[in-house]
């Protein structure tokens, strides 16, 4: 025990300190999930090619394809913008205890919303932008909804209902894209085009990055500012720790998981709506600014990948960020690589997988790299008398 | 006696277990700092100290839960390393926790098997087990039936299972911790009459507590720890309970003991010791001086909460309602007692009265209010306050700052909140000020500093400042020195007698006898859900309740 004063002063700089301490332990550990997982890929590709140079290539080829350039970094971004909104869906629901496996149907709900409003109302630009966002944000906000509501009357594991709702969500959106929204001029289950008014703006139309990537910012602020500064989330955290504490200071634990499900499903939604506002299709130079649609090949994988981001990211908003970029990058330069080493771009999916592993057995890297163990400190009985002070 | 010639004879022979110069660091801090403590062959050796002296750090380094930084084990005259406590069992050391680690639908017998089957080929030989356990209850006066399940055995009974266990696996040395924490006055009688035989077979028994009461009822010698160091080692014939009290806390306690038998009856000739000091439970009767001679408050006065014929019913579909037709009232300015076995609807009730169960009909009122049905954040509105019986599940957040625990209830409200945004400063400018004013002992950290780095007693504090720093009426208070500290249960006995010179009505639910005996104006005994008596405090006395938390007469 230290003679130290017990109060600390109120510095910015005292309170910066600890706090950029605690961020860097928080990495530490994902941070070598990642390279440990690059690692074994590498040697996974070493031992299926049987040549060490193509494992080394095929990196080269990924670090291209998604940093290499400008035009190469505007594809990560893109690609990951969907990404930092279904990992804070996952990670805003988890803050609630709640385990939100439907973010890739709650995304698709959302896209379908989006997609409708832009392509059957004309408006300008200013409103229509807006509409078809909101629109995209309540087709998830419902969807989400659902399975809160059904955990809260119920009882129902939201894990199964949320799984169940992925298959109702597709199949739902098959019907209406082969149906009342389809399309009547093309032959494919896709809707019509979106009117160009309701377009995610631009920022760099030469590379198509839309302005999505900086909504995802903005939105991943205003999840961490909801959930740390407002008293809803701070009910909603308090939920997610302890429900039995926060029932006995008074908070509805079943108004805060319909609350935090519906807004999960939000999040996953606005993917939905980067998906079909932002991203350009069928760009050709007759077309430079490509078409907007919604078609039955959208089977994104964005919802489901969602929950390795969020674990990744620690169910922080801007570790979200960070996971998100870390997929999008590896996405977006899969292609490259397998252009370039013929080595398939599935090897991702393996390295996504290897990294969540790592994460979710953390046991594992902590061992690998000699860390002490994160429970140390609460495996230990109470330090004090109650007359003592708690030493951490 | 008997017990001083095995102790004698126990000094030239080698003692059963021993730890030398023992030396235990958590992150610097000494949880045990060169302990020494020996128990012989035939011995009954009480470990006394507060919550957070070192106990628990001992036992489970003896019991091979931790591996000791200095020092040694000898176990026989030996020295043992323990890796776990597979390797203690296998030197002859039992323990029973404080909690039964026992699995509720598995019989007697499957329970003691676990672990230490007995086989035939690739079956289990359930029958040989079971003579084994009926040999060993009668050797040793454990009366279970091998064949019960254990779900429906009385905790006493689970207890002696426990028991049972360790002997199954060949112990010489028993650790008890905290038995008599779950057990009526008539029931700690008779495990004390199972801790005699077992001495009178040879065997060493180490009695973890805090009730002074018990350790000169059983021991025969006693070691004291405080702040992981041995302070005092006595035989129990040495030593009395005012000698213990000081040993344990470090100074004079403010002890006032009265009559054990009649009950009622004034401070003795004890008188206080510090200026404003309440009665202290260290397994003593009790009674604070400004409290005994207090008037009986406005008794006569309108009840402000009335409780009439309130059911619960309980989870799991049973017959019996966890909560049966329960009356009583309490006035402004009065501490109602419930006293109770574990289990008797002591749980239901706090529940009921603080909207966390729903009650089957209206039937509480607290002042013109009925408050039966209402949600609890609509209680807590109406004055209502809540010390609840699981400090760490129900009333704190633990991963959560000090502050935002201080204000879990009211964090909605001005100054704590603007419109929907929490104000950051003025939380902590109150947790500050209750911090100071309750005498949290939250080091370093302060305000921001997590409530589960607290100790339990601070925890406790944490609570009492939040629930009593608000405009209250009626409080409830479960249990509410549970497992703590000798200073913290001081403190938390002033607290609520000063909200009963406040005129707040007070529910004080309690195990311990002893507090309720100190506190409580009128107490009444829940027995099956079923409030069977209610005494004045004048006419409680131990034998009187413990028989009706019994289901006696």
């Amino acid at each position: 025990m230290t003679g130290q004063a017990t109060t600390a002063g109120d510095g910015p700089a005292r309170q910066l300190w600890p706090l950029a301490r605690r961020a860097g332990q928080a990495a530490l550990v994902p941070a070598l999930a990642i390279f440990t997982a690059l690692i074994l890929g590498a040697i996974l590709i070493w031992l299926t090619t049987g040549s060490l140079a193509t494992a080394l290539a095929a990196y080269g080829g990924l670090w291209e394809g998604a940093l290499g350039s400008p035009r190469a970094l505007a594809g990560t971004l893109v690609r990951s913008t969907p990404y930092i909104f279904t990992g804070l869906a996952v990670a805003l629901a988890f803050k609630c205890g709640l385990f939100n496996i439907g973010a890739e149907g709650q995304l698709a709900l959302g896209a379908v919303c989006a997609a409708w409003v832009g392509y059957r109302f004309q408006m300008p630009g200013l409103l229509h932008v807006p509409l078809t966002i909101l629109a995209g944000i309540a087709g998830g906000f419902l969807w989400g909804m659902v399975p809160g509501i059904l955990k809260a009357r119920t009882g129902a594991h939201e894990v199964i209902t949320t799984i169940m709702m992925n298959y109702l969500a597709l199949q739902i959106v098959q019907i209406l894209l082969s149906g009342p929204l389809k399309d009547p001029r093309s032959v494919a289950s896709q809707t019509p085009a979106l009117a160009p008014t309701s377009w995610l703006p631009m920022l760099i139309p030469s590379l198509q990055l839309h302005s999505g990537v900086l909504l995802a910012v903005l939105v991943a602020i205003a999840v961490w500012w909801f959930l740390g500064r407002t008293i809803w989330g701070f009910e909603l955290r308090t939920v997610g720790v302890n429900p039995a504490a926060a029932r006995y200071a008074g908070m509805s634990v079943a108004r805060n998981v319909v609350g935090a499900m519906a807004l999960s499903g939000a999040l996953a939604g606005l993917a939905g709506v980067v998906e079909v506002a932002g991203v350009a299709l069928d760009v050709t130079t007759v077309t430079p600014t490509g078409n907007r649609y919604f078609g039955l090949g959208f089977s994104s994988g964005y919802g489901f990948d969602s929950i390795a981001v969020a674990l990744l990211g620690r169910g922080n908003p801007f570790g979200v960020i960070g996971a998100a970029l870390l997929f999008g990058g590896l996405r977006a330069g899969a292609t490259r690589m397998q252009f370039n080493t013929q080595v398939p771009g599935e090897i991702i999916s393996v390295i996504q997988a290897l990294i969540l592993l790592l994460i979710a057995a953390d046991v594992i890297v902590r061992r690998l790299y000699r860390l002490r163990a994160a429970t140390a400190d609460e495996a230990q009985p109470a330090l004090t008398s109650g007359w003592g002070e708690k030493v951490a | 006696m008997a017990d001083h010639e095995a102790l004698d004879s126990a000094d030239t022979r080698h003692f059963a277990l021993e730890a030398r110069e023992v030396t235990k660091r958590f992150s610097g801090v000494l949880a045990n700092d060169r302990v020494s403590f020996a128990v012989a062959p035939g011995e009954v050796h009480a470990l006394l100290g507060e919550n957070g002296a070192g106990k628990s750090t001992l036992m489970n380094i003896l019991y091979g839960l931790y591996t000791p930084d200095e020092g040694e084990i000898l176990v026989g005259g030996e020295p043992a390393r323990f890796g776990n406590p597979s390797d203690a069992i296998a030197r002859g050391i039992g323990m029973v926790h404080q909690h039964f680690m026992l699995i509720p639908p598995l019989t007697v017998t499957e329970n003691i098997m676990l672990g230490n089957e007995s086989r035939r080929g690739r079956l289990l030989d359930r029958a040989t087990a079971a003579a084994r356990i009926t040999e060993l209850s009668r050797r040793y006066g454990l009366d279970v039936d091998p064949q019960a399940t254990v779900a429906d055995l009385s905790v006493g009974a689970q207890q002696r299972v426990e028991i049972l266990k360790a002997f199954y696996r060949d112990a010489r040395v028993l650790i008890l911790d905290e038995p008599t924490a779950v057990l009526t006055p008539q029931e700690a009688d008779d495990l004390f009459a199972i801790m005699r035989g077992l001495r009178a077979e040879g065997k060493s028994l180490i009695f973890i507590t805090h009730k002074l009461r018990e350790v000169l009822a059983i021991a025969d010698r006693i070691t004291v720890l405080r702040g992981g160091r041995v302070v005092g080692q006595a035989r129990a014939a040495d030593v009395t309970e005012h000698d213990l009290a000081r040993l344990m806390v470090g100074r004079s306690v403010a002890l006032y003991e009265r009559d054990g038998t009649a009950g009622g009856a004034g401070p003795s000739e004890a008188g206080p010791v510090e200026e404003g000091a309440v009665a202290v439970a260290l397994g003593l009767s009790e009674v604070a001086p400004e409290h005994a001679v207090a008037p009986p408050a406005a008794t006569a006065a309108a009840p402000l909460l009335r409780v009439e014929g309130l059911t619960v019913r309980a989870i799991g579909g049973t017959d019996r309602p966890a909560l049966d037709a329960v009356s009583f009232t309490i006035a402004p300015g009065e501490i109602f007692g419930i006293a109770g076995v574990e289990g008797n609807g002591q749980t239901e009730l706090a529940a009921a009265l603080t909207g966390l169960r729903r009650a089957d009909g209206d039937y509480a009122w607290l002042g013109d209010r009925e408050i039966t049905g209402r949600a609890p954040r609509e209680l807590i509105a109406a004055g209502v306050a809540h010390i609840p019986e699981d400090r760490q599940k129900d009333g704190l957040v633990l991963p959560y700052s000090i502050g935002d625990n201080l204000v879990l209830s009211t964090y909605r409200q001005s100054p704590f909140a603007r419109g929907i945004l929490l104000r950051i400063g003025p939380i902590r400018d109150f947790a500050r000020r209750l911090i100071d004013a309750f005498d949290i002992r939250a080091g370093r950290g302060g305000a921001d500093l997590p409530a589960g780095n607290l100790s339990g007693g601070n925890q406790q504090k944490v609570i009492i400042a939040r629930e009593l720093s608000r405009p209250i009426r009626f409080l409830v208070a479960a249990q509410p020195t549970r497992g703590l500290d000798v200073g913290s249960i001081e403190f938390i006995h002033a607290q609520l007698v000063a909200q009963r010179a406040e005129g707040r009505a007070i529910l004080l639910i309690s195990a311990e006898l002893d507090e309720l005996l100190a506190l409580a104006d009128r107490i009444g005994v829940l027995y099956r859900g079923r409030l069977v008596a209610t005494l004045p405090r004048a006419e409680a006395t131990w034998e009187r309740l413990g028989l009706l938390m019994a289901g006696g007469e």
